[in-house]
């Protein structure tokens, strides 16, 4: 029989605990989980992100519901254990679930404190500690008004700059003069509140809160000690936390301010473990994640058998406020027996401060540039004797020894115990080892195998040195590739960004994502352009200027300078009227060629610019619109002639390919997308190497996608079956608009497959009914403004400037 | 330095539009015989002029994207100084260049290239 092990909370600690268990004994115990949240485990510390809108509530999780089935873990969400009877060893739950247990580990985590204040108790007041209180945040900053956070520490700062992203105005009301006083002093704390002032946001420092005001129980204000009063909708309180021991004090466990543990993690029971920011360790309590993390693999080898020593831990930290840098590690109080070398460059915005005690760094704080933080964590955790380096100190890593011109360099000199992951505890051997053995050589990967990077996500930076290091290869072309050299930031970035900062202009991404040159380039402008089309298509003003010309003036422009002009023929049928239409033109603007393209329609090639809008007028005459050929849109619908004609067919492939053609026409893409509709496997109409193909059977509808055959030759994989038009109709629109929503700037449906994953999208368009309708929904509202036919447009005198010139002069000498 | 002087004098001034008449970060031709002159506006508001006519290929650079005082030619991507005519990076080569004025919206060149 397996024994029963009982976990009360399912926070970070306890989670990562269980994953040393697994992957040292999946089998020795049944394990079953008590959590009070109604969710899964997700990452809390990247809660401030979520509530920017940098990032989602399924970008966050750690384990998804999948990983307890696969792990045989039964997690009961929203039970709150109200109860431990120790004698009977048994616990229960608020909603009724008793259960045994052989051993048992809390892991209650912290309550935030709340002030007493009078009115505390009013709807609107909130504190930040989970998920539930982020959605709580941004129902309140969908209402708009102002925000008050009580708090100016590191949490209070981050829901500060979070609710002001989603728009609020918000005031950060802090008991001190300045900012973070324990690790600041006060010329650094301004410059803190300086960067959180230039996000709009008020801070107001030595402001006692004296009550808090309010209108039939909802908050409507805060009034302070000095009798001014703010108006607010919401009151978010972030002024510390208390370790969670209600629940171990009630059934008569040891408790000071924390849950009393040994070094084992042994709590005053013999078969309770405590671990987490609930216990209290060497009369520390915690509040990081690292400790944590080094409690949970202790914890772990001792659930099984071993009898490993947890010794404390030194910590680090920080904030996480996008633009903003500033990160300390260890004590920073002053005492008379401390040294203190502090560096300022006002100029650069750049404030260090290394603490020392008997020529030892014992805290670091660095604000404004934090490259040098792990280097000074590593001294300060080994203990090192610095006496040999003072003077040259603070200027970091880079300065000792002679100065390393390479970036890498620094990281290449750290020792391999060096800690580069803090949330983690990875230190740069197991990274590097990791790499090597595994053949790794993406972020994602080094993420995957070692977690390092993975939860906070700030030493993203180191960890790609030492993948660069270890791989020999430049890493910016295997990981973060930025959109170009104007940026950083990934294609991925961006869109997130575009999003998340609800920006709607080329100008204001640039300004808000600080590009590096005035005005982008030719590969970020068009990316641009193409995003902000995708995701504002009705706010969006298209920007001519940042398309290529193909795009600007809705033909292909041909080695000479002269343009090829296509028109559409829905599904490849054409009729003796468009033939004729087209062999008029030909002979009224003398075009020197004419030919059936691969795409299953006519092209003229050898068109003079200017002679564009006359011929497009012509063929518009007779019914024509662009074939858009050149856009990164949607191109052709191939299709063969199936039941109509043919012996085999089994359905109306050409029907359906028109129908396909007629709906999605007009719709940017982030690559070309090609369509094809065969109707038997005979496959004439080429549908398997098609971005998105149909197959039509005798029982239904085959859909395939992420083919491809130009560079590369790809067959296609298939989505799934469907079994009527319409179910074709809303399959392919929704798989079309999830690429445009997610794929880069010209990574076409194949390449984007294999980024998000084939099953990934096979989930979220074939068994997702919800997610399938909004893409769809979101298709559907998109073409109201993109089918436009530009042709006509152009007919009509739009862009006039592009097919005349501007002048013409008397023939003159040009050169000398 | 006396070169300079004497073309500076030599110089003739022609009208040939206004700036509004040009798309900013854009490009309109001006025709002058068998040569097609092309003018840009660039993001600051300044008035280049170069021979539409990449060193590469003869693409038509007019039909390029503008961009930090360059243009981009839109056969194969090479990269050309508005200001000088030179090809930027690794690809050698180099258009005619004309000097212009702005004089109020008003937009003058002069037809003896400044590297001619
Ligand atoms: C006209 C046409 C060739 C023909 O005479 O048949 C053609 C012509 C061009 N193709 Fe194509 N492709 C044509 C069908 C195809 C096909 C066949 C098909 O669609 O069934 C393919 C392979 C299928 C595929 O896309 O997977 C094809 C794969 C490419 C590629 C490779 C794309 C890739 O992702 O690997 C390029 C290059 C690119 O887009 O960057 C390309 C690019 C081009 C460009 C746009 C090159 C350029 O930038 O100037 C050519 C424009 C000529 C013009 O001015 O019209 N063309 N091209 C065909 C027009 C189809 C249409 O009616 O719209
Ligand atoms: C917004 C935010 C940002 C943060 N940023 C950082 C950071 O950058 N770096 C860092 O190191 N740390 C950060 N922290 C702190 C870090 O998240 C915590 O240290 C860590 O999550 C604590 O883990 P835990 O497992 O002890 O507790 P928790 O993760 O709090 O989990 C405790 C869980 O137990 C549940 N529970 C409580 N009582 C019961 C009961 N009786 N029955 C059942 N379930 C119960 C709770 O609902 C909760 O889900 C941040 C915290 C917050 C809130
Ligand atoms: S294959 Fe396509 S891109 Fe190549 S020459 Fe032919 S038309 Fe042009
Ligand atoms: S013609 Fe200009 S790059 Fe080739």
């Amino acid at each position: 029989m397996k024994k029963n092990l009982v976990i009360i909370g399912n926070g970070m600690a306890p989670g990562r605990m269980l994953e040393h268990l697994f992957d040292a004994d999946p089998d020795a115990y049944d394990v079953t989980i008590f959590n009070a949240e109604p969710r899964v485990n997700y990452n809390r510390l990247m809660l401030s992100p979520v509530l920017s809108g940098e990032k989602t509530y399924e970008d966050i999780i750690t384990h998804d519901d999948a990983w307890y089935q696969e792990h045989g873990v039964t997690l009961h969400k929203n039970a709150r254990v109200s109860q431990i009877d120790r004698t009977a060893k048994r616990v229960t739950s608020e909603n009724g679930i008793t259960l045994s247990y052989d051993t048992l580990v809390i892991a209650t985590g912290s309550n935030p404190f709340v002030i007493p204040l009078p009115g505390h108790d009013f709807e609107g007041v909130l504190v930040y500690r989970d998920f539930d209180d982020v959605e709580q945040m941004l129902d309140a900053a969908k209402a708009g008004g102002r925000a008050v956070v009580i708090g100016g520490g590191l949490l209070g700062l981050e829901a500060a700059a979070g609710l002001r992203k989603q728009g609020m105005e918000v005031s950060v009301l802090h008991l001190m003069p300045t900012l973070m006083e324990r690790q600041l002093d006060q010329a650094a704390g301004y410059l803190l509140e300086k960067a959180i002032t230039d996000r709009n946001i008020d801070v107001i420092t030595k402001a006692n809160t004296h009550k808090i005001l309010g209108e039939n129980g909802k908050v409507t204000g805060v009034q302070l000690d000095d009798g001014s009063i703010i108006d607010a909708t919401i009151v978010v309180m972030a002024v510390g936390i208390r370790p969670n021991t209600q629940l171990a004090s009630d059934s008569g466990i040891a408790c000071n301010r924390g849950i009393v543990v040994d070094d084992q993690m042994q709590t005053s029971d013999m078969d309770i473990y405590a671990l987490g920011e609930c216990v209290e360790h060497d009369g520390q309590c915690y509040g990081l994640v690292a400790p944590l993390y080094d409690m949970g693999k202790v914890l772990a080898q001792n659930l099984l058998g071993a009898s490993k020593e947890y010794k404390g831990s030194v910590t680090a930290t920080k904030l996480k406020v996008t633009g903003i840098d500033l990160y300390s590690a260890g004590d920073f109080a002053e005492g008379d027996d401390r040294e203190e070398i502090v560096l300022r460059d006002a100029q650069a915005g750049v404030y260090k401060r290394i603490v020392l005690k008997d020529n030892k760094v014992i805290g670091a704080v660095l604000y404004g540039d934090t490259a040098d933080g792990p280097w000074f964590f590593d001294l300060l955790k080994k203990g090192t004797d610095v006496s040999a380096m003072r003077d040259t100190l603070v200027f970091g890593q880079m300065f000792q020894g002679g100065a390393p011109l390479d970036p890498t360099a620094a990281v290449a000199a750290l020792p391999d115990d060096a800690e580069i992951c803090g949330c983690n505890g990875i230190c740069k051997s197991q990274i590097v080892n990791t790499i090597t053995d595994k053949g790794l050589s993406t972020l994602d990967e080094v993420r995957a195998h070692t977690k390092a990077s993975a939860s906070c996500g700030t030493c993203t930076g180191l960890v790609k040195q030492l993948l660069s290091l270890a791989t020999g290869e430049e890493i910016s072309t295997t990981t973060i590739q930025p959109i170009c050299a104007c940026s950083d930031l990934s294609n991925g970035d961006v869109r997130r960004l575009i999003k998340a900062k609800g920006l709607k202009t080329i100008p204001s991404v640039m300004q808000e994502l600080e590009w590096k040159t005035s005005c982008g380039c030719p590969k970020c402008r068009p990316a641009l352009n193409y995003y902000l089309v995708c995701d504002w298509p009705d706010e969006y003003a298209d920007d001519y200027q940042s398309r290529y010309i193909n795009e600007r003036v809705h033909a292909n422009i041909q080695k000479d300078g002269t343009y090829s002009v296509v028109p559409r023929m829905w599904g490849g049928m054409t009729s003796s009227n468009e033939l004729r239409a087209i062999a008029d033109v030909v002979d009224k603007f003398d075009i020197p060629a004419v030919k059936v393209t691969g795409g299953q329609r006519i092209d003229m090639l050898g068109i003079k610019k200017d002679d564009l809008p006359a011929v497009w007028a012509d063929l518009g005459q007779a019914g024509f619109v662009s074939g858009q050929a050149y856009a990164k849109g949607l191109r052709t619908v191939k299709t063969c002639v199936g039941s109509d004609w043919c012996r085999f067919g089994t359905q109306d492939s050409t029907g359906l390919g028109i129908k396909l053609e007629k709906f999605m026409w007009g719709s940017w893409t982030p690559a070309k997308l090609k369509l094809a509709v065969s109707g038997c496997p005979r496959n004439c109409a080429e549908a398997t190497c098609k971005d998105i193909g149909v197959i039509c059977l005798s029982g239904g509808y085959e859909i395939h996608f992420a083919g491809a055959a130009g560079l590369d030759i790809k067959g296609t994989q298939v989505l799934g079956m469907v079994q009527t038009e319409e179910d074709v109709m809303e399959h392919v629109v929704a798989l079309a608009q999830m690429y445009r929503e997610q794929g880069h700037y010209l990574e076409r449906i194949y390449k984007w497959a294999d980024r998000i994953g084939l099953d990934e999208i096979r989930s979220q368009i074939m068994d997702q009914a919800d997610k399938r309708k909004t893409y769809y929904d979101n298709f559907v509202f998109s073409q109201k403004f993109a089918q436009v036919d530009p042709w006509s447009e152009r007919v009509s005198g739009k862009d006039k400037h592009e097919f005349n010139p501007l002048a013409t002069l008397d023939l003159r000498e040009a050169a000398e | 330095m006396s070169a300079l002087l004497q073309r500076e004098h030599v110089e003739e001034w022609v009208s040939i539009g206004s700036i509004n008449e040009i798309p900013l970060r854009g490009a309109r031709c001006i025709k002058n015989g068998d040569m097609t002159i092309a003018l840009f506006r660039t993001a600051e508001n300044k008035i280049y002029a170069i021979e539409d006519k990449c060193p590469h290929k003869n693409g038509p650079l007019s039909q390029g994207i503008v961009h930090d005082g360059c243009v981009t030619c839109p056969l194969h991507n090479w990269v050309i100084s508005l200001e000088s005519g030179l090809t930027q990076g690794a690809d050698k080569g180099q258009t005619l260049a004309f000097p212009t004025k702005l004089i109020g919206n008003e937009i003058l060149i002069s037809l003896s290239a400044k590297n001619g």
